[in-house]
């Protein structure tokens, strides 16, 4: 792996900024890094096998050529271009040359269905696309027939395409082949056109994934893409050497402040996988030391290695066990730089030579120095053992209107209770209902077309709403998240709801892959449970349990004895916070299908849509409030190729004990 | 005597289908008593996906093996690239640009799927074992050539995801996948397929038949292909031949054959009087 030369000759790097000063764009960051590290890796894509890379040098002749060719195809300035596939160095490239030319980019959701991505085309007005293979180029030439925005598609992977009309259709290859052509007509032309792009003209476009209702477009400044990155990379003291792996949505805010804004400010590697499949091998592979994942991403790494290890020799498992014992102890102190004792360190290195190195080495998180989880609250056992495996996993808290970061924790102070102090240049303001206001440079501009929401969301004076509620502990700073804001209501009796909460609380079981807590305005609490196909498949397997079919392994009556007891154990916990006892799930039915993002019940980015969720299982709901022990039910399913069918089931519903709360105990006992 | 003349043509999706590639002409073909083909004729043009179907016992694999030069005919001729093929040994028949798959998959389980799907361009390596053992020169290069290749097409099947995985811990469809690989890295002018997708899944099938599809378009390869899925075979193939009892009943589009009274009696059965 090659590593990059850092700053030349002594100089370090924040000297060679102040020399030129900031770039106001990211083709100016580009072209920055082109004279700072011409010949260190600023891609790298597996592909055929072998890892290819780009130099910034070679990155920037790619994508200058794909500035070329898309002007030569009539692309003006101010134009939206729609970004869609999976992370590929060339849709990277496509973004930042459409930039260039003083056009917009807009990433988009590759596995959005066609009707999601009829919406965002339209709404954008793009003129152009650029898809990743086949399969979005069928999606966008499905919606024609409702957008006629679209003039040209652009497609990288040629793969089943030969056959189609061409006439508005182009290989990426053909129109960098046209632009190289065509450098000399329109070299003065992209100069000015690159030059004209300010500090406050708008860098990107960004979908959110919208938890409630259409999703609205995001527009985010070049301030608040550069100044951002700027921020958080010193935060972090990202290097030039860093390396990272790109593989998350790139309609999705975070991976475009990763792979762009702070891969082009401080220059380290982006590097892409060669199929979504190989994701675990590819990170292996490249061993990042700069990763992010979502909270799934690290409870289904976790899950994995404990049914591993379940399989494993009984030694192996009892060194792993008594190893691990010993990491949760000492190994957070040991990362935080707290004094340990000397013993401790001893077994804490012995255990690192055996269990936690390798481990580590599986998981492709040797060399991580900066890994960051968001978009959900984390398990706390999730998050001590990556912690204490050593690995410098932290939390931070952001959104796509504040591009990415409002809080995060800073090295040395990381809990899995709470999201970390405000971001450098972040204010952050506690509302009078609890919910959750910021102003930052990175807040957003507006809402595409949507003056109205943009007025909803940001007052005159910038400071915007986040929709959570939470509070900021007095003691150390840091910002603790309670829920969504319009999530938190009030029960029957006047009890504080809270149900991501309680949820949080049951997804970390890794049997429970996905919950919804009901209560708002009733009696008491009901819960949804999904159960984890994984870790409960290989719970069956282990103890010959047959099953044929998802539904019928959630509805086996020693899979629901488990749950019940998961869900006690959560009534107990909950028991245990005075304002939350209230929040104690009664009645409980597993689902027997899983929640899916292809039949509204998530968002993309896999958060609950409470509305549809309701409106959808009403009888399931209906059923867990009027006694009834079991229900029959008919569900409404989207097969992936957009077909439709329908599924039935019974499903048990149970009651689960639940607990006094603390204070009333004692009455009681008395 | 030579083979049939065709004119070439552009199919409706744009591919071309040129002149007879292979041609058998009167084949008959017994074990012992049993006679597994009577009497058969068919040709296979260039660039066309040619479909073998009919029910159980029909002689069917046999055609296939006759094709392949695994089974030698008592009666009839082979005649392939314009010329009468004598009767061959397996790996000169490989040479000759013929690979196939088969109906209860041949592949070699401890191996992965990367050195397995190498073993399909042996007709590719002509350095002497001696070379090879000091890997030095030809061997080298002939080596990168071949894995180059090997990564295309497993770019291509979509399986980079197993490239190291031992074969034996591999799921049926995706072994079918591999061996659909070992064939098209031998880079033949005609695929053979036995049951591609016997024992898949809808989706698996789906996959399958995109990827069947994918070879012939995208390498120009003429497949010939033996399934029972008549779904399939309908919707892949440019022709069909019927078979029943070791007989050719019908032979055409697959239009033509789903109309034809001989066939649709073979298939659902008819009373005998």
């Amino acid at each position: 792996m090659a590593a990059g030369g850092p700053a030349k000759g002594g100089q370090s790097l924040a000297e060679m900024r102040a020399v030129s000063g900031v770039p106001e764009s990211v083709p100016a960051l580009l072209a920055r890094n082109v004279a700072q590290f011409p010949s260190k890796p600023a891609y790298r894509e597996k592909e055929f096998g072998i890892w290819q890379t780009w130099t910034w040098a070679e990155t920037a002749e790619e994508i200058q050529a794909i500035a070329y060719g898309l002007m030569a195809l009539g692309a003006e300035k101010g134009d939206y271009i729609a970004i869609i596939g999976r992370n590929r160095p060339a849709l990277y490239w496509s973004m930042v040359a459409a930039m260039k030319i003083g056009a917009i980019p807009v990433p988009m959701y590759q596995d959005a269905v066609a009707e999601e991505m009829a919406y965002v085309l339209d709404h954008a007005g793009a003129r152009f696309a650029v898809c990743g293979d086949q399969e979005q180029v069928d999606k966008v030439i499905e919606v024609q027939e409702t957008v006629h925005c679209i003039e040209h598609i652009i497609y990288q992977d040629p793969r089943g395409l030969r056959k189609y009309d061409h006439s508005r259709l182009h290989a990426l290859a053909d129109v960098q082949a046209e632009g190289r052509a065509a450098h000399e007509r329109f070299e003065r032309q992209l100069a000015e056109r690159e030059a004209a792009v300010g500090y406050d003209d708008t860098c990107v476009m960004l979908y959110t994934s919208g938890t409630t209702g259409k999703s609205k477009g995001v527009v985010l400044s070049n301030r608040n893409v550069i100044e951002t990155a700027k921020n958080s990379s010193e935060f972090d003291r990202l290097r030039p050497s860093d390396e990272t792996l790109a593989y998350l949505p790139m309609a999705w805010v975070g991976d475009f402040i990763f792979s762009i804004g702070q891969a082009y400010w401080t220059g380290f590697c982006t590097n892409c996988p060669e199929s979504p499949d190989t994701m675990m091998t590819d990170l292996r592979e490249i061993g990042p030391t700069y990763f992010f994942a979502p909270p799934r991403v690290f409870e289904t790494t976790l899950t994995t290695v404990m049914i591993r290890m379940e399989d494993a020799g009984a030694f192996k498992r009892a060194m792993f066990h008594y190893f691990m014992d010993h990491a949760k102890r000492v190994g957070p102190a040991l990362l935080d730089g707290k004094p340990v004792g000397a013993i401790d360190r001893l077994k804490y290195w012995i255990g690192d030579k055996l269990i936690y190195g390798p481990l580590k080495n599986t998981l492709g998180f040797t060399r991580v120095r900066v890994g960051y989880t968001a978009g959900e609250a984390i398990g706390p056992e999730i998050f001590d053992f990556y912690r204490s495996l050593g690995i410098n996993l932290k939390q931070l808290y952001g959104q796509t209107e504040a591009t990415v970061f409002i809080t995060q924790q800073p090295d040395g102070e990381v809990r899995a209770d709470t999201v970390g102090v405000p971001s450098p240049g972040v204010e952050i303001r506690i509302g009078d209902s609890g919910e959750i206001y910021y102003r930052s440079p990175g807040t957003f501009v507006e809402y595409y077309k949507n003056a109205e929401s943009t007025a909803d969301t940001k007052d005159p004076e910038g400071w915007v709403a986040t929709g959570d509620a939470g509070f900021i502990e007095e003691s150390t700073g840091h910002l603790r998240i309670i829920d969504r804001a319009k999530d938190v209501g009030k029960m029957a009796n006047g009890n504080l709801f809270a149900p991501k909460y309680v949820e949080n609380k049951l997804k970390f079981y890794p049997n429970i892959l996905e919950s919804v807590v009901f209560g708002a305005g009733r009696e008491y609490c009901t819960a949804f449970i999904n159960i984890d196909l994984a870790a409960v498949g290989n719970w069956a397997e282990r103890n010959n349990i047959a099953y044929a079919s998802y539904q019928e392994l959630a509805g086996h009556q020693q899979v629901l004895d488990t749950i019940q007891q998961h869900v006690e154990e959560v009534n107990k916990s909950v028991a245990q916070d005075p304002m939350l006892s209230g929040c104690q799930v009664h009645r409980f039915l597993v689902l027997h299908k899983e929640l899916d993002a292809d039949d509204g019940e998530l968002t993309r980015t896999r958060k609950v849509r409470r509305k549809i969720i309701n409106e959808k299982f009403e009888d399931l709901v209906t059923a867990l409030y009027d006694g009834s022990t079991e229900i029959y039910t008919e569900t409404e399913v989207t097969y992936e190729d957009g077909r439709k069918g329908k599924i039935k089931a019974t499903l048990e519903i149970r009651d689960a004990k639940v607990v006094e709360p603390a204070g009333q105990t004692q009455v009681a006992a008395q | 005597m030579s083979m049939i003349q065709y004119q070439p043509y552009q199919t409706e999706d744009g591919r071309t289908i040129g002149n007879t590639l292979m041609e058998m002409k009167n084949i008959t073909l017994r074990f012992g008593g049993v006679v597994a083909i009577k009497d058969i004729s068919l040709d296979i043009r260039e660039g066309e996906i040619r479909a073998i179907i009919g029910p159980n016992g029909a002689g069917k694999s046999s055609m296939l093996n006759v094709i392949s030069g695994f089974y030698h005919p008592q009666d009839g001729e082979v005649w392939y690239k314009g010329e009468p093929r004598p009767q061959m040994r397996p790996y000169q028949v490989a040479r000759l640009g013929i690979a196939r798959t088969f109906q209860n998959i041949a592949l070699f389980e401890g191996m992965s799927v990367l050195d397995n799907i190498m073993t399909g361009r042996l007709n590719h390596m002509s350095a002497s074992i001696l070379d090879q053992m000091i890997w030095w020169g030809k061997a080298e290069r002939e080596e990168v050539a071949n894995r180059e290749r090997a990564e295309e097409i497993i770019d291509f099947l979509e399986i980079q995801a197993i490239r190291k995985t031992p074969v034996g811990r591999l799921p049926y469809g995706l072994k079918k996948r591999v061996e659909l690989a070992r064939a098209l890295v031998a880079e033949p002018s005609l695929l053979l397929l036995d049951e591609p997708m016997a024992g898949m899944n809808v989706e698996e099938k789906e996959d399958m038949s995109r990827f069947i599809l994918d070879v012939n378009d995208e390498f120009g390869t003429t497949i010939a292909l033996i399934e029972h899925d008549m779904g399939v075979v309908m919707d892949l193939s440019d022709r069909v031949v019927v078979m029943d009892y070791g007989k050719k009943i019908g032979d055409g589009t697959p239009d033509e054959v789903r109309n034809n009274q001989e066939v649709i009696d073979a298939y659902l059965g008819v009373a005998h009087d």
